[in-house]
């Protein structure tokens, strides 16, 4: 009979949980609760993303640190099963040495490892001392309420980067607001993808100087490279873009989101505020990188040759998604997850990634940390947020997560 | 005990000498090198904390 069901009865809509999901209101600093959930479900799970595909959500600690170190999962975004955080614009240009694979990945990271050692990166600091001494006078001398990311928590990763690199810290608004394009996950891919072209094309041109006349900066180092034949314009271009960005963005976002924590904890921030001790002033960035998590989209790699982990076999082809913040607040790891203790021994968290690709310019980020945790609120004892909590605007729709602003007053 | 660093897989995130200043450096591009061969009992926990914190898996501490 032309009625009679034949075959397996079609199942309802599966239950292949949206990635990413949205936090819970009131929790800004807490993963969603349905990755939480899935995380005690067990360490691998399919999720959906965007354009339909299911890769895997990885969600343990061990698991995690298992696939960033494993040779068989590739960073290439035009790696087949790749889980991509929004559609691409044709043609868009690779963010250089991130989006690659050894042995193509350590030859261009190598490159441009040297500036970020712990003893040159440590030599710094006198220098970014300075600067938070003189962003905290500014704001000091200026009206209340003030906006702490515009008048501090930016610019201050904004004129090291410039420093390192050699860019022109007076063409600051140009390259923040770009970027600001490029980490907006509503921005059209057009609309990212000609912000990315602009401040590629203006990177280009201070390389082209350099070429000609160089300097003591990273940038003429990197125009070295070019000279000698080892990478091409392009691809100095895509480095100059990858520092540039990576360097002002993420930090800015630690600073702010790492004061607002700090204010809605403040027998946190009395210990802070109280010590002068430089061992816990490490401690509590150590802590709040565990704790904040500004990559809240995860790591995500393609598995180039089946991999078996946790009882499961993932496929070559098949994408992978790591989000490191699951990972910190993993009771395996880290007792009490939940709770933001800046005296706990957190040095063992993965917000700069794991594996080969974890982030180059972490030693940077943390001395500059230490530095405004160290200071800022021991200059301003009376910090106190101008508006209630609930009305900061957080940037759930970011690449980078954070606060859009953060009204303070003293 | 004895440290091993295979410094061909480092990718100078420079974490080995936040965790143990006294047994490892590094070069002019950042890559780890070894200041000490044989750790004494102080500076075990340092080596494996470095260990744990690698993220390239290039130090190892072995029993002798």
């Amino acid at each position: 009979m032309a009625d009679t069901v034949t075959g397996p009865i079609p199942e309802a809509p599966d239950a292949v949980p949206e990635f990413p999901m949205p936090r819970a209101d009131r929790c800004p600093f807490d993963p969603p609760p349905a990755l939480k959930e899935l995380q005690e479900q067990g360490p691998l799970t399919k999720v959906r993303l965007w354009d339909g595909s299911e890769p895997w959500l990885v969600t343990r600690y061990a698991e995690q640190r298992a696939l960033l170190g494993d040779p068989r999962v590739s960073a290439d975004t035009d790696s087949p099963g790749y889980p991509t955080k929004a559609s691409p614009e044709a043609g868009e240009g690779k963010l250089s040495f991130i989006m690659m694979d050894d042995p193509e990945h350590a030859r261009l990271r190598r490159m441009v490892t040297a500036p970020f050692a712990i003893k040159r990166v440590e030599a710094l600091r006198p220098a970014v001392q300075r600067i938070v001494d003189g962003l905290i006078d500014d704001l000091l001398a200026g009206p209340r309420p003030a906006d702490l990311v515009e008048q501090f928590a930016l610019p201050l990763p904004s004129l090291v980067i410039c420093e390192l690199l050699g860019v022109p810290y007076d063409d600051h608004a140009f390259f923040q607001d770009h970027t600001k394009t490029m980490v907006h996950r509503d921005a059209t891919p057009e609309q990212r993808g000609q912000a990315g072209r602009e401040v590629a094309a203006y990177l280009a041109g201070l390389l082209g100087k350099r070429l000609a006349d160089p300097r003591e900066d990273l940038l003429s180092s990197i125009a070295g490279r070019v000279t000698a034949g080892e990478i091409d314009h392009r691809q100095a271009t895509e480095m100059a873009l990858l520092l540039l960005i990576a360097g002002h963005e993420t930090t800015a976002n630690m600073i702010a989101l790492g004061t607002h924590a700090l204010l809605q904890h403040p027998d946190q921030l009395a210990l802070l505020r109280e010590t002068d001790d430089p061992a816990l002033v490490a401690s509590a960035v150590e802590e709040l990188l565990r704790y904040l998590h500004i990559t809240h989209l995860g790591r995500r790699r393609a598995v180039t040759e089946d991999i078996e982990i946790a009882g499961q076999v993932i496929k070559a082809g098949e994408g992978v998604i790591m989000v490191n913040e699951i990972a910190n607040r993993d009771p395996d790891v880290f007792p009490d997850p939940d709770r933001l203790d800046i005296t706990r021994d957190a040095r063992r968290h993965v917000a700069f990634g794991f594996g080969v690709h974890q982030c180059l310019g972490q030693p940077l980020a943390r001395m500059e940390l230490q530095v405004v945790y160290g200071t800022l609120y021991r200059r301003i004892p009376t910090l106190a947020s101008a508006v209630p909590p609930e009305d900061v605007r957080f940037k759930h729709d970011a690449f980078i997560y954070g606060v859009h602003e953060l009204p303070v007053t003293w | 005990m004895k440290v091993e660093l295979e410094a061909d897989k480092c990718v100078a995130s420079g974490q080995c000498v936040v965790a143990a200043m006294q047994v490892f450096d590094q070069d002019d591009d950042g890559i780890a090198i070894l200041l000490e061969e044989q750790v004494g009992p102080g500076l075990v926990d340092d080596v494996r904390e470095a260990v744990a914190v690698c993220p390239a898996a290039a130090i190892r501490l072995v029993e002798q």
